[in-house]
């Protein structure tokens, strides 16, 4: 076997120009193979360092109607929507990985928020309990949070997040200003921002959808004085931390299914359901992913065309050694002897074209990052897969080569002099 | 008797023609003789050593190598009855353009599985015998025709096989180095190897103990009287 290989790189060696003309094919194959996958994996990686950069590990959970979040500006409050108390806050508590809940009301206002005559259109008012800022991460920048007193006596209180501070202040300092939220007066009495700061990397239309939701503005009132600006008994969210952004998906489904057997309202498409990033992320991913597997089957068919010029350039090779072939047989090698040499031969080939073809895509890829900014991550398996495919290549496509030299007639093949 | 060839028969199929090559050989060689089979071209001697060297099979007959019944064989075992029985010399030497010396001589080695360190060692021991140890590394294109062909006759010999078959051996070499090849040929013959030498040279025959002469596909027993063997 090794003795094979060493001879497959003589015979390499000797023919320079033309096995690097056979491999051509193959490290063409092969490099774009490995460029794609490793733009879809540093696509990838990029998607999920944005979830786990804007996300903070949090995972929503709200009432939705068939796709979309429950519409209270429409819809009323639907009947059967229990209340979120204590205790069935501790149940949700209680799933593995949660590390903290909060319930939270949330309505999106168009002309919900007013300082002066400036309006936060199409920012978000929030009603929080106590926990919420530090269940989404979430720290006081400016002046100070929610007491129990905010609570308990009703206080008319506002804090903002940064972007809804910039958006009705710009650069005036909101602190002590009073805003008019449902036309009802708010004091501001602080500014939170999220304790990592973090801007995502928006590449896509669907980045955008997807965390442009982070840069609409948002203003927290204590959720005891909800009912003031809207209504009684609406429909809260919960938000969940948990440990890990893995956890996200099934702490969120766990949630959500622990809320809906509370649930006992008559249309059956209103159901809590969890929204979190890494799931909207994955379909992203996938979505970049089958678009990309596309690429990788055109690719795959020029490692075919790779792999019938081996074969090609293995039966000339085959003709061009009769002679060697009759000899060997002669002085007593098997028919398996002959068949090991030349499948050894064109597998070594598509394998040297292969790692070739590795190199050549990992610079491709690079090359592409420099010039695109997208970012790519090389994936070693991808790396491995490739080469070990582009062997597979060579033994399917060696077969009929090898399988003619075993069987020459050696008498035939000594008389070609 | 080591080969034993009973009534050989050998047709070739022309254009629906059948064209007799052989007919009704029969041939035995003891271990340890020296025998050379001599014929013009076109008279069966290649298709005779082809059948003797285990390539080819007759169209009926019986044939012998070593009380193997050859014709029963199948093909692996055939390959590896050329392997271990059978050293074959070629007119045309068929050394391997891209190795050296030493590993051409190891080519056989290496189908018998031998381990690569004793690989080595055999190939160089076989260099030795036909005197040819400091060429080693040498490659076939540095080599004259005679040491190539004594490097062909280290290769046929490394497995250390009873029967050296050697078709016209000296047919692409000078007068002078033809003679060291009869000379090695000798010399292996004394050290209890047959040789089944095919020729057309009556001057190479003569090296022989016996000579066969085969004209037409029949062939006949040389019966000579005592004369010298050291002319070429």
């Amino acid at each position: 076997m090794l003795e094979n290989i060493r001879l497959s790189f003589k015979g390499i060696w000797s023919h320079k120009m033309r096995s690097f003309l056979t491999m051509l094919g193959i490290i063409i194959g092969i490099a774009a193979i490995i460029a794609i996958v490793s733009t879809i994996e540093g696509t990838n990686e990029q998607i999920k360092e944005n979830i786990i950069g804007s996300g903070d590990n949090t995972v929503d959970i709200s009432l939705y109607q068939g796709d979309w979040i429950y519409e209270m500006g429409y819809e009323g409050i639907p009947a059967g929507v229990p209340v979120i108390n204590e205790d069935i806050l501790e149940e949700i508590k209680d799933i593995p990985h949660v590390v903290e809940a909060s319930v939270y009301l949330s309505r999106q206002d168009y002309e919900g928020v007013y300082y002066l005559n400036t309006s936060l259109s199409g920012g978000y008012i929030m009603g929080v309990d106590e926990n919420y800022f530090s269940t989404c991460n979430y720290i006081i920048q400016k002046g100070r949070g929610f007491t129990e007193k905010d609570y308990t006596e009703f206080h008319k209180v506002a804090i903002l997040d940064r972007d809804s501070a910039e958006a009705l202040f710009q650069g005036e300092e909101p602190i002590g200003k009073t805003v008019e939220i449902k036309k009802e007066p708010y004091i501001v009495i602080g500014v939170v921002t999220e304790a990592q700061e973090f801007e995502p990397v928006i590449n896509s239309i669907d980045d955008y959808y997807t965390y442009a939701e982070d840069s609409a503005g948002r203003v927290y009132i204590p959720d005891s004085t909800w009912p003031i600006i809207y209504q009684f008994d609406e429909p809260q969210n919960l938000v969940l931390q948990v440990e890990s952004t893995d956890d996200m998906t099934d702490v969120g489904k766990e949630g959500a299914s622990i809320l809906n057997a509370y649930l006992n309202v008559s249309d059956d498409t209103i159901k809590y359901r969890a929204e979190d990033l890494l799931e909207q992320a994955k379909q992203i991913q996938q979505l970049s992913e089958s678009t990309n597997s596309m690429l990788i089957w055109i690719a795959g068919i020029s490692l075919i065309v790779g792999g019938i010029g081996v074969m090609n350039i293995m039966l000339v090779s085959v003709t061009e050694r009769t002679q060697e072939i009759g000899l060997k047989k002669a002085i007593g090698a098997r028919k398996s002897n002959i068949l090991g040499q030349f499948l050894t031969e064109a597998a070594v080939l598509t394998s040297l074209g292969g790692i070739i073809g590795v190199a050549t895509g990992i610079a491709l890829a690079e090359v592409i990052s420099k010039v695109t900014e997208m970012p790519v991550a090389i994936s070693i398996p991808a790396a491995v897969a490739s080469v070990v495919f582009s062997m597979i290549i060579g033994l399917i496509f060696g077969m009929l080569p090898s399988y003619k030299a075993a069987n020459l007639d050696p008498i035939e093949a000594l008389r070609r002099e | 008797m080591i080969l034993d060839l009973q009534h050989i028969y050998k047709d070739y199929n022309q254009d629906k023609l059948v064209v007799p090559v052989l007919k009704d050989i029969t041939l035995q060689i003891a271990e340890g003789e020296y025998v050379a089979i001599m014929g013009p071209s076109g008279s069966g001697k290649t298709t005779l050593m082809n059948i003797i060297g285990c390539l080819d099979k007759p169209t009926s007959g019986e044939f012998y190598l070593e009380d193997m019944d050859i014709l029963k064989l199948k093909d692996k075992e055939l390959s590896s009855v050329r392997l271990n029985s059978i050293g074959f010399v070629f007119q045309s030497f068929h050394l391997m353009p891209r190795e050296t010396a030493l590993e051409n001589v190891s080519l056989p080695l290496s189908y018998a599985g031998v381990k690569k360190k004793e690989r080595k060692e055999r190939a160089l021991k076989a260099l030795e015998r036909v005197g040819l140890e400091d060429r080693a590394t040498f490659m076939p294109t540095q080599l004259s025709g005679g040491q190539k062909q004594r490097v062909a006759i280290a290769r046929a010999m490394v497995n250390n096989p009873k029967i050296l078959l050697a078709d016209e051996p000296t047919g692409a070499l000078d007068s002078k180095s033809g003679a060291q090849i009869m000379e090695l040929f000798q010399k292996l013959n004394d050290e209890g190897v047959t040789i089944v030498m095919i020729t057309h040279d009556q001057n190479i025959a003569r090296h022989a103990k016996r000579i066969y002469n085969i004209i037409d596909g029949e062939i006949s027993e040389e019966i000579r009287e005592e004369e010298h063997r050291e002319e070429v």
